[in-house]
């Protein structure tokens, strides 16, 4: 059947069968593979996007379910050339290690932040207790969060320009 | 992969088209909410619908409001509208008790306290929380709409007496004086379903008694998740520790839990018994307080 949704902003249409899920119509039918998929079962949060603003278990979320609603994927973080604070901040902690949680992890951060700009670390872990980390422990997670929340976009330090992935890769090794 | 079998999906736009779909497609179509019960089962082939009917834009359904004497939540009500109400938690604490355990936040976020009742998995926290409210259910069907209590709405694990052409539609807890309530739940990680829980909500009369009681208990095998004994040990005598003793003590004998990875039977009585002794003391301590705060 037809779908439309907004992803990261802008309008996209597809015929799809019912049976296809978000995550799947995120990563085959429109490429955006930084959404990524692990237990398959609801359980591990790896495949979070945001619909309406609010993180979703894109595995448990029918593509048709989503038609009509907006939709942002780990893709639709930076803007306009910049960073957003979050991915910033993981950068800055060490946020990740292999990077298979990140991208859940941070549109759960971006969400938690839009809705509590100054959150506690308590009021964090809650908010990412749905995913998993295989190799942080969270702390640098928790870390980078707060980061993000004490350099909010806008501000001075946050304005940094989005780097291509090399180079990306070069300002985590060089911290 | 886990792909769920191929199926239809129609998206309703109000309750009479949900219904008028559910009639046209019969038996074989579903009602999907939240979907984060029956898109996992679907996802195993342990479901296999045709039709899938989305009622995610009844709006209508959404609602939490007081009115009079009860609290009428809408089906669609999803877990975090409810963990994050002001008035449930002022009426009914043991919601947002229960709340903070159910699944995981990213869960919570979509699904809906109609879904939980409706799936009638043994272990669901909703249902022991109704049970111990004494909710009424409405239910919608072609013949218009029916209420019954929260005692007749399951048949068994999974099967409930909302026939397929009815949609539950709203849940209504009543609002009873000098009453509190709360929840407590052991399970291994955040987003693991109950090892072993327990609700209680009690109503103190004029002398302090308790003047009426339910206790329930999650995942331990008890017929309609109602302790009764424990009930009537406690009714009309005075709150103290022996008596949050005696209620434990007879919850435990009265459970029929199996043992398995969660724990064994023996571990899951003993959590039986601790857990309705803490959920009596911190219901009666609550309504206390709310009478000392009230002056
Ligand atoms: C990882 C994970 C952990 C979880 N942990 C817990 C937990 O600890 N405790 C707990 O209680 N729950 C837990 N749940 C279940 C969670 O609460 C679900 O949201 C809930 O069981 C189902 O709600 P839903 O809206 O998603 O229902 P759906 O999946 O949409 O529907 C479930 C069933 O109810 C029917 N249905 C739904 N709405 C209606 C209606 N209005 N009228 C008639 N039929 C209807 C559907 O046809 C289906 O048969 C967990 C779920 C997951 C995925
Ligand atoms: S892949 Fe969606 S929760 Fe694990
Ligand atoms: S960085 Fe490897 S799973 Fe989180």
């Amino acid at each position: 059947m037809q779908i439309t949704m907004t992803v990261n902003g802008d309008s996209v249409s597809r015929e799809v069968e019912a049976r296809v899920l978000l995550v799947h119509f995120l990563r085959d039918v429109l490429g955006l593979t930084g959404t990524h998929w692990g237990c398959d079962t609801s359980n591990c949060g790896l495949c979070t996007v945001l619909m309406d603003g609010q993180p979703v278990k894109s595995c448990t979320v029918l593509a048709v379910m989503a038609s009509g609603h907006d939709i942002r994927t780990v893709e639709g973080l930076a803007s306009g050339g910049t960073l957003d604070p979050v991915q910033q901040g993981f950068m800055e902690e060490h946020g990740l290690q292999c990077g298979f949680c990140t991208p859940g992890m941070m549109l759960t951060a971006r969400a938690l932040l839009d809705k509590n700009p100054d959150p506690s670390e308590e009021v964090i872990r809650e908010a990412i207790s749905g995913q998993i980390c295989r190799c942080t422990g969270y702390a640098t997670i928790v870390r980078s969060i707060q980061w993000a929340a004490a350099h909010p976009a806008g501000s001075s330090q946050a304005e940094t320009p989005a780097a291509d992935p090399a180079s990306t890769d070069t300002a985590e090794v060089s911290v | 992969m886990q792909i769920p079998a191929a199926f239809e999906y129609a998206r309703a736009e109000s309750l009479d088209h949900a219904l008028q779909l559910l009639a046209e497609h019969g038996e074989e179509s579903r009602v999907i909410a939240g979907g984060h019960s029956l898109l996992p089962m679907m996802k195993l082939r342990i479901a296999s619908p045709e039709w899938l009917i989305d009622i995610n834009d009844l709006s209508e359904l959404e609602h939490i409001t007081e009115d009079g004497d009860w609290l009428r939540v809408g089906a669609l009500a999803r877990h975090v509208s409810l963990l994050e109400s002001d008035v449930v938690v002022g009426h009914f604490p043991i919601v947002r008790d229960a709340e903070k355990t159910i699944a995981d936040p990213l869960v919570r976020n979509r699904g809906t306290i109609g879904g939980s009742l409706c799936q009638a998995d043994p272990a669901e926290d909703l249902s022991t929380v109704c049970h111990v409210l004494r909710a009424e259910l409405v239910i919608r069907g072609p013949n218009g709409e029916r209420t019954v209590p929260m005692k007749e709405l399951h048949r068994g694990p999974y099967e409930t007496s909302v026939e397929p052409n009815e949609i539950l539609t709203e849940i209504r807890w009543p609002i009873r004086a000098r009453s509190s309530s709360a929840y407590t739940k052991v399970e291994r990680r955040v987003g693991d379903w109950a090892t072993a829980a327990a609700g209680a909500s009690v109503t103190l009369g004029a002398q302090g008694q308790i003047e009426d009681v339910a206790i329930g208990l999650t995942a331990v095998g008890l017929d309609g998740s109602t302790a009764t004994r424990s009930q009537d040990a406690v009714r009309g005598q005075q709150p103290s520790e022996d008596l949050y003793a005696e209620a434990g003590r007879l919850a435990a004998e009265d459970c029929n839990p199996m043992g398995d990875q969660r724990g064994t039977e023996a571990y899951k009585r003993h959590l039986a018994d601790e857990l309705t002794r803490r959920v009596l003391r911190t219901a009666v301590g609550r309504v206390m307080s709310n009478a000392g705060s009230r002056g």
